[in-house]
């Protein structure tokens, strides 16, 4: 007993003597260049990279838990050559660094930072400017990527990568990023029960969201704003998104979410806004959008086929061109309790839900679903006229796609 | 020609029918800001009535001005008066004081509701100008058909017909030919056929304001381009324009060789 005792008494002081700090820094530190510093250390060091400018690249930290932090104004310049940090370790902490210039690659996904196997990461206060892929995290765990900025300066979706790509990722916090002209925003590969919020995800080339084979996901509170085409959620269950922004997704194939072959997931308390659709869902299942504001979309939402036991509730739909746009049965999905700025009905009984129903699909969204350029006559009488006929007697819009208890009153919450 | 617009246009402000235009605006104005509370909403009721009330009032109004006014006009030509000068004033003094009774109605209950502090000026000045255009295009229409049929229930009836034939019969028609012709390429034939109708080319300036991600949904360089840049704007204000000076020109010219 006490020979253990003593073993474990010598392991634990000579753990903290070995866990010292060493700083990095142009002349007069211990080191003055980064991967010396790495080479030098010890798991469970701290290194503290002192300001200045680090022409360094392909940093390598191999099965190290080293705790990188550097001063406020510490630069290191890849010079286009290869990843900035490449790190396979455990209990990994980098912060406080600005990466500049990753090399572009059409062969290789060079990144600033790369993280392969790592668990308990945190990847914090870190800006990437003109990034190839900013943080590319295969294969781990337990992460937190916090307060990070990263910037591309990409032409085209072939020669710019994603933000943040998380590939085959568990349990993975991304709060509080500002990610813009990339292609992707965030992209999450394979990854499950991660956790997205407060990022703010803007002009990038192809998705600011992106969700992929990737299940029990949850993001809330992010903005999407003018990315090329807004946020897709593809081939994922059980994906909850609540009270997001996405706004001005503006383009022939832009939207505010595009959901692809979903099950199981939950909108809540999101606002789309000023997008050219809000939603275009196609083979969703089981999904519930409850209490959003759809707001000067050109469509609300475009249901295409293979849609089933999908709940619309409790939402607003304010002066969108289009409500809804929809093609196929109306297969067992239900709109009920919705409020919509284009209702004409009324309320004899006061109850708060009007008492004639209402259809949110109007012949001239049929028109133009079948003869594209006849959109120029949006809201004109003509066409208003031949709406008004249509709701009186349906002919090409489905009888019974319905809200039969439309509100009265906005949703609130 | 200023005396005449003059003398057209305080006659115009004297007579009840222009109190009952600025009423009837005001009122809307007031109506739909005060019991709807929301400038949005507002702005785009305000858009379908000013496409399809303004050409109409202007239409009318013109036609049953130079009927009423034609003896004074035969009484003026008897005078060493430039016809063309006569002519003009009247149709100015139509189009100022219609246009002004617009813009006074509308603006007012705007104004008190607070319009400069908001964004929606820019949709409500263009919603304004748009209402000018369509008042000055319409009336001169109007003045056209007049000069050209001497039977007042002829001129009445052919005016109320070319409103309905530009505000309802003509959408009717390019919506069939678009479904009938759809297998052809078709973006250049709708914006041009856009241009040939004031009353469209002004709902178009409108959209692009109101509705432009909805118009951007659609899959054509030639609509990206005139919907995402303001290269539509520039080209619809141009065609409003040229919509103005043709029928004036034509007025001038067929009151110089008109027969009274």
């Amino acid at each position: 007993m006490k020979i253990r005792l003593c073993i474990l008494l010598f392991l634990i002081t000579t753990y903290f003597a070995a866990a010292k700090t060493i700083t990095v820094c142009e002349a007069g530190c211990d080191f003055n260049r980064i991967q010396t510093a790495v080479d030098s250390s010890k798991s469970g060091d701290h290194i503290f990279i002192k300001k200045g400018l680090y022409k360094e690249s392909n940093i390598i930290i191999y099965k190290k838990s080293l705790h990188i932090t550097g001063e406020e104004g510490t630069i290191i310049d890849t010079q286009q050559n290869g990843y900035g940090f490449s790190v396979e370790a455990t209990d990994i902490v980098i912060k406080n660094l600005i990466i500049k210039n990753i090399e572009i690659s059409y062969t290789k996904e060079y990144a600033a930072i790369l993280l392969f196997k790592s668990y308990d990461f945190v990847i914090e206060n870190i800006t990437v400017e003109n990034a190839f892929f900013g943080f590319l995290i295969q294969k781990s765990k337990d992460g937190l990527v916090h307060n990070n900025t990263i910037s591309g300066e990409g032409k085209a979706e072939a020669d710019s990568g994603n933000a943040i790509h998380l590939w085959h990722c568990e349990n993975v916090n991304i709060t509080n990023n500002d990610v813009r002209r990339m292609r992707d925003g965030i992209y999450l590969e394979f990854g499950s029960n991660s956790y997205i919020s407060n990022n703010y995800s803007t002009g990038n080339m192809r998705y600011g969201l992106h969700f992929m084979f990737s299940n029990e996901n949850t993001y809330e509170n992010n903005t999407f704003e003018a990315n090329g085409a807004g946020v897709a959620v593809m081939f994922s269950k059980k994906i909850k998104m609540f009270n997001n922004v996405f706004k001005k997704n503006w383009g022939t194939a832009s939207y505010g979410i595009l959901l692809k072959e979903i099950n199981d997931a939950e909108l809540k308390h999101n606002i789309f806004e000023d997008n050219t659709i809000g939603i275009n869902a196609d083979g969703t299942n089981r999904i519930t959008y409850t209490a959003n504001t759809f707001k000067n979309n050109g469509y609300a939402i475009k249901v295409h086929g293979a849609c089933y036991d999908n709940i619309y509730s409790k939402n607003n739909f304010l002066y969108n061109s289009f409500d809804l746009s929809y093609s196929g049965n109306l297969n067992s999905n239900k709109f009920e309790n919705n409020y919509w700025s284009n209702y004409t009905g009324y309320d004899l009984d006061k109850n708060g839900i009007g008492d004639i129903p209402y259809r949110p699909v109007k012949l001239f969204s049929y028109l133009v679903n079948r003869t594209p350029e006849s959109i120029v006559l949006l809201r004109s009488l003509f066409i208003d006229i031949i709406d008004f006929s249509e709701k009186v007697s349906p002919v090409f819009t489905p009888e019974n796609l319905i809200d039969n208890q439309p509100l009265m009153t906005l949703v609130t919450w | 020609m200023f005396k005449i617009l003059k003398y057209s246009f305080f006659d115009l402000m004297r007579s009840s029918w222009s109190y009952v235009y600025f009423a009837f605006y005001l009122l809307l104005g007031i109506v739909l800001l005060f019991l709807n509370n929301d400038l949005s909403k507002a702005v785009i009721t305000l858009m379908n009535v000013i496409i399809v009330l303004v050409p109409l009032i202007g239409t009318i109004f013109g036609v049953m001005y130079y009927y009423n006014s034609k003896e004074f006009t035969e009484l003026l030509l008897a005078q060493p008066l430039k016809r063309s000068s006569i002519f003009l004033g009247q149709y100015l003094g139509v189009a100022i004081s219609l246009s002004m009774s617009l813009i006074l109605g509308l603006g007012l209950p705007f104004i008190a509701y607070g319009l400069f502090k908001s964004n929606a000026i820019w949709d409500f000045s263009l919603l304004l100008i748009v209402g000018m255009f369509l008042t000055f295009i319409f009336s001169a229409l109007a003045f056209n058909i007049a000069l050209s049929n001497e039977n007042r229930i002829k001129g009445f009836g052919y005016a109320i017909l070319m409103w309905l034939f530009l505000a309802i019969i003509y959408d009717g028609l390019f919506l069939m030919s678009l479904i009938l012709f759809e297998d052809y390429p078709l973006d250049k034939v709708s914006l041009i056929g856009t241009m040939l109708n004031p009353i469209d080319l002004s709902r178009t300036l409108i959209l692009l304001k109101l509705d432009i991600s909805a118009l951007l949904g659609y899959t054509g360089a030639v609509f990206k381009q005139f919907f995402g840049t303001n290269f539509g704007l520039i080209i619809s204000l141009f065609a409003l324009l040229i919509w103005v000076a043709l029928p004036v020109i034509r007025i001038v010219l067929k009151s110089k060789r008109k027969d009274f």
